[in-house]
């Protein structure tokens, strides 16, 4: 077991580069992330969920890396489908899942959409459309508006892929507007290896993502993603090479989706020799174990906030049970805001 | 001194950046170069920093644009032609067109689609795009037919919270040209009486109000007094207008450049009927382009749109000649 080296930083002392407390805050955010993810795979089924349920079991220590190296403050975070970790760690409350997965009105969608597609885009959190790759260019424009305002400086825009959006026309064009452009851009790209069912060999025929960074123009930088600490070693510096202006960076993580596509399918075509090779470890058991050695948090304190993370759960459904849901007969059915435009 | 169609565009996007710091503009070859129609010419010397070349990227060049108005801007988005914006119609129907209802944040975008064909520009620099976009909810669709509703109706647009798609008519940038910009807009929304008439009346938009006109004045010298509805946004679709002249006519064609199959006239006929079919003394017909991609060979071409004599003789049919 190693401890902290540089006693004297106290809680900001560094690990690997790694802030103690950054390390502290993306396990606990991928803790909060699996039990909520728990949960909602269990409402789905028992039936209280409709449409779909899709998990990022086993890419919680990527997704929470971004979500826990972006600033909070002024960062612009656009998650797909795998991100709850990322999204907790980003700071979005466990209350705007529950809302709108369960379709109360007072969630951030209104009933009016569902499940991952929920964002506060005035908050930099934009809410996705299930069109894979479609965030890249989104994301490029809230940061060149800002810099058409001169209010770009030290902001960050972040957006996840998998291996599968990256054969999307919207992720090329996306990520190509985004080098032309050198903006300070965070791409993640979880190589999960299934887009849903398609293994990726029918997906792309390179060796490597990270050999397409080169191709756009884009810093490149490969992670095991089942490994916490590699992950918030390799997010971290992209985070901070995009913020100090060496422009777009891409990070490719190895890893292996943990669960199926969405909670209606079983991944049973996912071959027991994948799941039982070094790809197939599940990054919440790593992270806490390296946690723990690296003297970071104890097995108490880990059980502790579990036991938290359950009671705001549980608490967060709860509330979202008895909210109102929306009123056919109410709702006033306007897809533009201005008076007349319909 | 005179005013082109294309002028008009030009100096909407001249008065738009002087007088807002959040509009933008965003395309292909738009920078330096002037764009492909010039309607950018001289903009980026004024406004290097809101006056950008897109890659060729259409899907890309509007979710940027997204995000932007997420941000506070007011793009707009120059297709450098409206056929390339099926590259871009993820982005604008589902991304920006749901924005709203989605999340309660508007999307101020305005997408400008040079349409409409042109004699030898051919199957894919050619096409009426309205129908598409008019399908879908939370996209606002204009369609100007003069040089002032060029002017006006690009400068509403992009003041207009919402995704508008600007179906400006490329048949129209050089040809057609007025004095001075009507220095008295009509609202966004408001269909126009371009020729009054008693006998039919020609619900139609953008390019075709101009054959309807050639029409009408032909059949004015037998003495037949026809309608001209300019409808000048297709949705939302100024149905009181076209209604109220149905009403005064009691027959009714539905005139347009696009496809025959569904469509902006599908849709005036279908609500024609649906709300005043009492006032109606003929069946009511549609006139369209063919239902063919659209040919090369300017006689080919000049056959596949309706032209005056095809719109001449659909309405010898409707007053029953």
């Amino acid at each position: 077991m190693s401890s902290p080296t540089s006693s004297a930083l106290g809680s900001e002392s560094l690990i690997s580069g790694i802030e103690t407390g950054l390390m502290r805050r993306t396990l606990k955010a991928m803790i909060l992330s699996r039990i909520l993810e728990s949960k909602l795979s269990s409402l789905y089924k028992a039936g209280k969920i409709v449409g779909g349920v899709y998990l990022g079991t086993g890419q919680e220590a990527f997704s929470a890396s971004l979500g826990s190296c972006l600033d909070q403050s002024k960062d612009i975070f656009a998650p797909l489908i795998r991100d709850q970790a990322g999204r907790t760690a980003f700071g979005e409350p466990v209350i705007e899942a529950t809302r709108t997965y369960l379709g109360s009105v007072l969630g951030p969608m209104r009933g009016r959409d569902g499940n991952i597609h929920r964002g506060r885009p005035d908050q930099r959190r934009p809410a996705m459309i299930s069109h894979l790759g479609a965030s890249v260019s989104v994301v490029a424009g809230m940061l060149m508006a800002r810099r058409m305002k001169g209010e770009l400086g030290g902001v960050v825009g972040a957006t996840c892929v998998g291996d599968g959006a990256t054969s999307t026309g919207a992720f090329h064009e996306g990520l190509n507007l985004v080098a032309v452009e050198k903006l300070p851009m965070v791409v993640l790209v979880a190589d999960n290896q299934f887009a849903y069912s398609t293994p990726r060999e029918r997906q792309f025929a390179c060796e490597n993502l990270l050999d397409r960074a080169r191709g756009y123009g884009v810093a490149g930088r490969e992670v095991d993603a089942t490994d916490l600490v590699e992950c918030l070693g390799g997010v971290q510096k992209a985070v901070e090479a995009a913020r100090s202006g060496e422009g777009p960076q891409m990070v490719v993580g190895k890893l292996l989706r943990l669960c199926g596509h969405g909670e209606h399918d079983d991944g049973s075509y996912v071959a027991a020799k994948l799941k039982q090779s070094p790809l197939g470890r599940d990054c919440l058991e790593v992270g806490i174990r390296q946690v723990i050695e690296l003297g970071l948090t104890t097995p108490e304190e880990v059980a502790q906030w579990k036991t938290e993370a359950a009671e705001e759960v549980q608490e967060s459904v709860a509330r979202a049970q008895t909210d109102p849901t929306p009123d056919p007969y109410l709702e006033d059915w306007r897809a533009v805001s201005e008076e007349g435009m319909q | 001194m005179s005013v082109t169609y294309i002028d008009a565009i030009h100096q909407a996007q001249l008065e738009l950046l002087r007088e807002r710091e959040d509009v933008f503009l965003y395309g292909q070859d738009i920078g330096a170069f002037g764009g492909a129609f010039k309607a950018t010419k001289g903009l980026q010397e004024e406004f290097p920093d809101r006056v950008l070349d897109s890659p060729i990227s259409e899907d890309a060049m509007v979710g940027m644009s997204i995000g932007a108005a997420i941000s506070g801007m007011r793009p707009i988005v120059e297709m450098q032609f409206a056929d390339f914006s099926s590259i871009a119609f993820n982005q604008i129907v589902n991304n920006a067109g749901t924005h709203y209802y989605r999340t309660g944040i508007p999307i101020p975008i305005t997408v400008r689609l040079p349409c409409g064909g042109t004699p030898g520009s051919g199957p894919f620099h050619s096409q009426m795009v309205e129908t598409l976009y008019g399908h879908y909810p939370g996209v606002i669709v204009v369609t100007p037919a003069t040089v002032s509703d060029a002017y006006h109706l690009l400068k509403q647009s992009v003041l207009l919270d919402d995704p508008v798609v600007f179906c400006e008519h490329k048949f129209l940038y050089r040809w057609l040209k007025t004095a001075e910009i009507d220095p008295e807009p009509l609202p966004l929304g408001v269909a126009r009486i371009t020729r009054p008439g008693k006998h039919a009346t020609v619900v139609t938009y953008s390019a075709m109000v101009h054959e309807a006109v050639r029409a009408a004045d032909r059949l004015a010298l037998e003495g037949w007094e026809i309608e001209v509805v300019d409808l000048r946004s297709v949705k939302p679709l100024d149905m009181d207008t076209v209604i109220a002249s149905v009403a005064r006519t009691g027959r009714l064609l539905a005139l347009g450049e696009a496809f025959p199959w569904g469509g902006v006239t599908a849709e005036v006929v279908s609500q024609v009927v649906a709300e005043g079919f009492h006032l109606l003394d003929a069946a009511p017909m549609r006139l369209n382009a063919k239902d063919t991609p659209i040919p090369y060979h300017p006689d080919l071409w000049a056959a596949h749109r309706p032209t005056p004599e095809s719109i001449v003789e659909k309405l010898r049919e409707l007053l029953n000649l």
